[in-house]
């Protein structure tokens, strides 16, 4: 509309074929932004369903459905993780800083699982506020670094991590250490 | 700027580009694939996995450029009817179905051994895999009709439409808590958006990259950097060879209905 008016107004002719391909460009245009609004609006009411876990503060808030089954994702609190007495089951506890959460998972850990590691859990709370998993994935962080400069870093003791011979060893080989102590 | 959307100009250009594009790009894979999987050191975390990292971003990051390239020249096909838009949209468009493909596939291969898992629906990968489907999606439809030039428009609208999940890729991980990390490489654009993400990620070992300069070491930024250009030449080149089959196939047809072309055409 706009532009029609503008093309009186400063007296410029265009043919009918250019006319067509100013709408055709407008019509593009203003679909994508209408699309485009659709989008972002129905991302960010289904912001709460899209996100893949939630965090040991938003659990400690109340915010996750009441025996519902759901995924929690956070840090493997530094020295937290142990065997229990069946010798299978670790009970660990995942952090973000501000709030925390005991976890307890029958089964193998991944080979990336250790002290300080991102993890994401998929389970349900029990009656004393222990997240019982069924499954535990390891989420790591967009940081790649070699395993020469790391250890060159702990050596100058510049590496600021918990426990440094615990992160030595997994170093060698992911996996080949278990972080978790047997009671 | 018109100018080069005559096809047949734009192709005389095109072939005159090709053998330099092959020429630069072997080496660059030679160079990108001796880099990658003997000359760099493998991650602290997860030691000689890292190397998928190699082709995994590079496809990713072609499989999302071919389908821009394909919905731009869609958009330029619905508006300006510019024939060589419908072309390179329909050139594309398997190229990046094959790249998004190689991207999930690594992707899920390289999930496994660190992540524990060979697929979840987080956004990261979800809005990749719908990708995937809108390359499919695509190709059906502009292949579904006798007369392949029926197919052009609604397979055109697709395509344009279709580029509202390109941003979505992208800011899945900011936007959302995902299993997938954050970019490495354009991660600094951001400046940390992300909320209940940032905390999964280690504090300690952000510090003591961002000391050295990088999220990504430079022993390792070398070979995806090589890797990148040699995957994009990789793609101009398949482009181009593909542009040539869909161009003769459609002056075939023109041919086929009796059009006479002018001499400089053929």
């Amino acid at each position: 509309m706009t532009a029609l008016g503008d093309n009186r107004s400063s007296g410029r002719r265009r043919s009918p074929a250019a006319r067509r391909k100013r709408t055709r460009l407008f019509l593009v245009l203003g679909g994508l932004v209408f699309l485009g609004a659709a989008v972002v609006l129905s991302l960010f009411a289904l912001r709460e369903n899209v996100n893949y876990f939630f965090g040991p503060t938003e659990v400690a808030d109340g915010k996750v459905p009441d025996g519902a089954k759901f995924r929690i994702g956070g840090l493997v609190e530094i020295g937290s993780c142990r065997i229990l007495g069946d010798g299978v089951t670790r009970e660990f506890t995942v952090t973000d800083g501000a709030a925390s959460v005991r976890v307890t998972y029958e089964g193998l850990l991944p080979s990336l699982f250790r002290d300080g590691q991102g993890v994401v859990a998929l389970g349900r709370l029990d009656m004393q506020n222990v997240f019982i998993a069924e499954e535990v994935l390891a989420k790591h962080d967009e940081t790649y670094m070699p395993t020469e400069a790391v250890e060159a870093m702990k050596r100058a003791g510049t590496w600021q991590e918990g426990e440094p011979d615990g992160g030595a060893k997994t170093v060698t080989g992911a996996g080949t250490t278990d972080p978790c102590k047997a009671l | 700027m018109h100018r080069f959307a005559n096809p047949s100009r734009f192709m005389r250009v095109a072939d005159a580009l090709l053998p330099w594009m092959i020429a630069l790009c072997l080496p660059l894979f030679a160079a990108g694939l001796y880099y990658g999987l003997y000359q760099s050191p493998a991650d602290f975390q997860q030691s000689e996995t890292v190397r998928v990292m190699y082709i995994h971003v590079p496809t990713a990051f072609l499989a999302q450029a071919a389908y821009v390239v394909m919905a731009l020249g869609s958009a330029s096909f619905l508006i300006w009817k510019h024939p060589l838009g419908d072309l390179i949209a329909r050139s594309a468009a398997p190229v990046g179905a094959v790249f998004c493909f190689v991207c999930l596939v690594t992707g899920s291969l390289w999930g496994k051994p660190t992540w524990g898992t060979y697929w979840v629906w987080d956004a990261r990968l979800t809005s990749m895999l719908i990708l995937q489907f809108l390359f499919f999606g695509y190709l059906a439809l502009a292949n579904a009709f006798d007369d392949p030039a029926r197919g052009d428009k609604p397979a055109a609208i697709l395509a344009v439409v279709g580029i509202v999940n390109i941003p979505i890729i992208k800011f899945s991980v900011y936007f959302f808590n995902t299993l997938h990390q954050q970019s490495t490489l354009f991660g600094d654009l951001m400046g940390g958006s992300g909320d209940a993400a940032k905390s999964v990620n280690q504090p300690d070992i952000a510090a003591a990259a961002a000391e050295q300069g990088s999220a990504l070491a430079p022993e390792m930024l070398l070979p995806l950097m090589l890797m990148f250009g040699a995957f994009s030449l990789f793609f101009l080149i398949l482009l181009v060879l593909r542009l040539r089959g869909e161009w003769a196939s459609v002056r075939l047809r023109a041919l086929r209905a009796g059009f006479r072309p002018a001499p400089e055409e053929v």
